[in-house]
Order: structure tokens, then sequence, then C-alpha cells
């Protein structure tokens, strides 16, 4: 397992650090915000997390998180307005990407870091057939011809077990199953072969036993390429399977990074903790459910101290005066709570 | 059985496929529910799990008496519900109530919440005369644990969690019997879904109810049910008892569905089997002849396509399976917390 980077949680507006370090994938201290009519919400407040290569990067959180929007920012998709970035930077191969120019962010999309997307019926263009799709990319980004770009699309979409590629090429997506259609995209993102691939909520849209499927598939083909993997989700289960390392991310900021092991072993954050604690568990009969009572912090007005410190169990008055940086506990692991020391030593 | 509150016997609900505009016909037939019987126990929670297209939704639809059933009946207390019209309907409507998946598109935004959890008592004034109304409802609120002062509020001036306690408000203002829940949790964050879980337990033992739990969250269905029904394109697979569905599931599609629940334990990640069904979900137009599952099962013979296996208990099981293969298989080490 690889080590953790532990940020500093700097203050707002000093950007990142800009040292290469030789990651494949790097978000250093990013920051932005939505500017709406009815405010500024402070969506992501200092995220720090990267990727190798072959590994795979949870990002789990629910909804308001920020987990999406950071995995916007990197792919370049983030709409502005309303979302602007306000400090931090993007690294792919060392380089800042929010620096470059739209053109050398184009060629990294799909090349270099390419993303799949929970829906797939409304990221596919309804008025294509999914061959033509997926066979476009190698005739824009490789120069093929039409034939040789077909030729390749087929390949991709026997490469994601989709039975009898040759037929299914002329489909539109609407004639493909929720689970195909996921396939397709997975296809046409993995085309031009990328570094990275992130994958946000790629199964939530599906049924389990399609879930099963899905996910087999993307660890498959992740090991046989040597992919790097962002999996972003709010699914505990679904982590558990395929992660190797988690960051968990709580009111735009990272609040543990652990190895999935010792994470689910032993939290050293209340909020893991707590979420953990309400899932129910198929393998399991207990009584009532622990909850973390409360719900999560309107963005636009973030309580000062530690974002979750109004929900927290363990909450002192220290909570509510300092946030708590993303610090090392342990071996390789980091949490962002006062009390993380006494979390992990705990029993 | 006479401690069943709702007894459903042979529920069929066909959708007509249709084609041509002026003149019309029907050129096949949706099986969306095709031969369902279940009764529900008072005071009990009858989970119903199944994939996209089983027809668990339609089954809430017949239930509630939104859809009239194609054949087959709901009985509650000795009353066949789809025979019921006008004023007999209306009454009995009062006992049963729904709680939908969606927060967000079931409530009308026009509406403050006093007058959404208000408006059943408009229509039943004989529960709550009309000057201790707003009364009733601060009290409802209270009890789903909402704050009474936000009654002239909107529904968009709640989160996802406290619309759904709004929608379960709703649901209880008019003391039913039977709360038929459609995936109320399914939309809701973890730590939120497990607030409301816990509410729907707590309202259950307080007032007596009985719910129907439809979902597709095996674990979610696990925690909340004393029974459990799979259903499979239309049709129950298997019914048991919690204990029996989880522990010692006989039919292949239950094992399936049990063991591709991804269980939140990495250490579990190696010694765990899953059985992998391939393909998709036949069309429920023209479902497979015989057993409905073959198609994806891996024990398919020549006798499933020929005779559609009942639901009834085999050799070796103690609940009903409709396999005619049925066997014990563990797929879900269970421990007591």
């Amino acid at each position: 397992m690889s080590d953790i980077l532990v940020s500093e949680q700097s203050a707002p507006g000093t950007g990142g650090s800009g040292r290469p370090s030789g990651r494949l994938l790097e978000v250093d201290d990013l920051r932005v915000e939505f500017r709406t009519r009815d405010g500024v919400a402070k969506v992501i407040n200092g995220v720090t997390y990267h990727v190798d290569a072959g590994e795979t990067l949870a990002v789990l959180g629910e909804s308001g998180s920020g987990k999406s929007v950071t995995a916007q920012t990197i792919m370049g998709i983030l709409d502005t307005p309303p979302g602007f970035v306000t400090g931090g930077q993007v690294r792919f191969h060392g380089k800042d990407m929010l620096r470059m120019s739209n053109e050398e962010r184009r060629r990294i999309r799909g090349e270099g870091i390419a993303m799949i997307f929970q829906d797939a019926l409304s990221a596919l263009n309804p008025v294509f057939t999914v061959g033509f799709q997926i066979a476009e990319q190698f005739r824009v980004r490789r120069g093929m011809g039409r034939a040789d770009a077909k030729k390749r699309a087929i390949e991709m979409l026997d490469q994601v077990k989709i039975p009898n590629a040759k037929s299914r090429f002329n489909n539109y997506p609407h004639q493909f199953s929720g689970g195909m259609r996921q396939r397709a995209m997975i296809a046409m993102s993995l085309a031009l072969d990328p570094e990275v691939l992130i994958a946000d909520e790629p199964t939530t849209a599906l049924d389990v036993t399609v879930q099963a499927q899905i996910m087999d598939l993307l660890a498959e083909l992740q090991r046989e390429r040597q992919m790097g993997m962002i999996l972003i989700t709010h699914d505990l289960g679904v982590v558990a399977d395929v992660a190797d390392r988690i960051a968990v991310m709580y009111a735009g900021r990272i609040v543990e990074e652990a190895d999935v092991y010792d994470l689910y072993a032993k939290p050293a954050h209340p909020y893991t903790m707590g979420l953990i604690d309400s899932i129910p568990r198929m393998d399991e009969k207990g009584q009532q459910l622990r909850t973390i009572k409360g719900l999560p912090p309107n963005l636009m007005n973030i309580p000062p101290g530690c974002p979750f410190n109004p929900r927290c169990p363990m909450a002192q008055p220290v909570c509510r005066e300092k946030i708590p940086p993303l610090l090392q506990v342990g071996h390789a692991r980091a949490s962002a709570c006062h009390f993380a020391e006494e979390l992990v030593n705990r029993d | 059985m006479t401690d069943n509150i709702l007894e459903v016997r042979d529920l069929v609900k066909h959708y007509p496929v249709t084609q041509g505009v002026v003149f019309k016909k029907t050129v096949g037939q949706v099986k969306a529910v095709d031969g369902v019987s279940f009764g529900l126990r008072t005071g009990e929670t009858l989970g119903v799990v199944g994939e996209s297209g089983c027809g668990k939704s339609t089954l809430a639809r017949v239930l509630m008496n939104l859809e009239k059933p194609t054949a087959g009946s709901v009985v509650y207390k000795g009353q066949d519900i789809s025979k019921l019209s006008g004023g007999a309907l209306r009454r009995l409507r009062r006992q049963i109530q729904l709680v939908m998946q969606d927060p967000y598109t079931s409530l009308n935004p026009r509406m403050t919440v006093g007058d959404l959890i208000g408006e059943p008592f408009e229509i039943h004034p004989e529960v709550a005369p009309k000057g201790s109304r707003r009364a009733k409802v601060r009290e409802l609120l209270d009890l789903v644990g909402l704050n009474p002062e936000h009654i002239n509020r909107y529904p968009h001036q709640f989160s996802g969690g406290q619309r759904q306690r709004i929608g379960i408000a709703r649901a209880l203002a008019l003391r039913p019997e039977v709360i038929v829940c459609d995936e109320p949790v399914s939309a809701l964050d973890v730590s939120i879904q497990a607030q409301v879980m816990n509410l729907l337990e707590q309202l259950q033992g307080e007032f007596g109810l009985s719910y129907v739990f439809i979902a597709h969250d095996l674990s979610v269905v696990r925690h909340l049910s004393d029974r459990v029904a799979v259903m499979y394109l239309g049709k129950i697979v298997e019914i048991g008892t919690e204990d029996e569905i989880y522990e010692r599931p006989t039919h292949p599609y239950t094992q399936a569905l049990l063991s591709a629940v991804p269980v939140p334990d990495p250490t579990q990640r190696h010694n765990k089997t899953i059985i992998r069904l391939t393909g998709d979900v036949p069309s429920p137009i023209s479902p497979p002849s015989g057993c409905r599952f073959r198609t994806r099962c891996w024990k398919a013979q020549d006798v499933c396509a020929e005779q559609v296996p009942l639901l009834e208990i085999r050799r070796g099981s103690d609940h009903p399976s409709a396999c005619h293969f049925a066997e014990r298989r563990e797929i879900v080490a269970t421990h007591e917390v």
C-alpha cells in the first residue's frame, strides 16, 4: 500500500504547494465554490488526494459532500458559472491541469483521464448508435478510417463483454438494457487507453446482480490495464469489495483517509464510525440501527470549527473553535479529528 | 388464516400493449404481476424484494387499489377491495396508506407542510373536526421527529430525509392499519436512511401498524422485515421468515441475489462465493415458458421449460419455494450483534 499524502488543510486562498512528486494524478488543496443567487456555497474546502497506476481510490461521501464536484474539476467539466475554482491544483504527471490551455486539457481527457457516469442513458447520445459513438473517438482522436474505427469499436464492445458485439454496434442506446448501457459507456471511456478512470457512482442505478457484473468488469479491466481508478460512491458495501484506499469526504473536506482494511476495522473519524454503524448489514441481525443525528451542514453556512461538530457524539469545545487538519495518525492513515489518536488507540 | 389483515390471492395485473393510433389493437400483454398470493399478518412487516421490472411497484399500486387487478383479489378484513367503489372505497382507503419513494416529487411544492399533512382530513373529516386539525398536524410533525413550528414551511425548505418524514406523517394522519412502503429509503443518504428506518420501526411498535415494505435493497429489507417475499418477473419465487430467506434460501434466484449484495467488510472480500448471473431479465411481455428464471439459472433442466414450478414447501426445506430443484445453500454467514 502506498503511503498517504498528508495535507495541512491550510487557510483558504493559499493554493497548492506546487511541488512535483511523481504521482500519476494528484488533487492538492482544491477549493471550489458555487456562486448562486442565494449566496456562495463552499463546496470544496481544501481537498487533497492522489491516485497511482494500478490502484483504486474510493472517494466515499453522502450527497453534497463534494465528491462529484472534485471529479468534475479534475475532468474540467465543472459548470462555470456557478462553480469557480478558488484555489489548489490538480496535477497530472506533475503538471497542473488547472493552468493548462483548453487545448492541452482536451488532449488529456479521454487519453489521460476518462470518466464514467451514473446514468448511462443520459451520458450517451440518443440519436447516434452506440457503435458510432465509440468509433467516433478513433476517427477524431486517432485519425482512423471508418472501417478501422468500426473494427476497433467492435473490439471494445467485445472487451466489455457485450454479447454479439458486431450486431450490437448498430443499436441505439435505448435498445440496450441498463447494464449493457453501462458496459457501452465503459467501452467508450476506455477506448483511448486512459491512465486514470474516474467512475462516478457507476452502479448506483443498477440492480444488485448487474452491479456485481459491472464491478467485476471494472476490476478486471483495471487490473489488465494497470489503470489508476477513482471510484466515487456512497455505498460502503461496494467500496469494501474493490477499493485499496478510501478517502471519506464530509462538507467539502477529506475527513479520513486510510487503507480499506484499517478503515473498516477501526475508523479514525467519528463520521466514518457513524456511517459504518448506520448501514443495515445483511449478515447481521440487530435491533435498532445506530444513527448519525441531525443533517449535513448547509454549504453556504458551514459551522465554525470542525464541520461535523454539531452531529458528533464526541464533540468538545475545541471542536467548535478549531478546524482539525488532516493529520497522520498511526501507520499510513490520516484523520481530520482532534481526537483521532484516541479513536485509533481505543480497544 | 384469520389473523391476516390483508390477504392477496392469485393477483394478476396485465397491461395491454397496443399498436396503431386510430384502430388500436392489443398485440400483447405486459405481465407485470402474474399470480401472486400472500397474507399480511397484523403487526408484521412483509418485505418484498426483487430487481427492477419484477412487478413490486405494480403490486403496491394494486394493493392500494390505484390500479384494478386483471384477476385475483386483495381482501382486507374480509372485504375484497378491488370490488369496492364510491363511499365504501373511500372509507377503506383510510385503512391502507402509501409512502412513496421519491420525497422530492411526491409532495406538492405549492402547499405548506401543514396543508400537505392536513389534506387527508379534508377527505375524511370524521377523523379530525375542523377546529382541531392544526393541532393534529403539529402532533404528527412531532411524532415523526420534525419541528411543529415548521408547519408553515414549504417542501423545498426541507432536506430529503425530512421530506420523507413529511410523507410518513401524511400516511399516518388517518391512523391507518396497513402502510405500503414503496422504496421509502432508497433515495436517501446512508446516515439519513438509518434515521427513517428507525422511525418506521418505532411507529410500528407505537401504533401496531402492518407494513408491506417494498425495496430492492436486501440489507434494508432484512433489517425491517419479519417475513420476506422474493419476486422475479411478476411471480413470488420464495417466501418465508427473514431467517428462512436469508439463512436457508432454496431458490437459485434468491441465492444469486443474496450472494451479489456487497457486504461492507473488506475482510470478507476473498472468502465469499458470488453466484454470477448471466444475461438480463427477460421481457415481461413474453416471459419464458415454465419457470421464468430458467433462462438465467445454472440448474435448469428440461422440466423447467415445461412445468411452472409451484410455490410450495419442498423436501428438505421449511418454507415455500418455486423451484423444481430447490435446495438449501448457505450464502450469508449471519451473526448476532
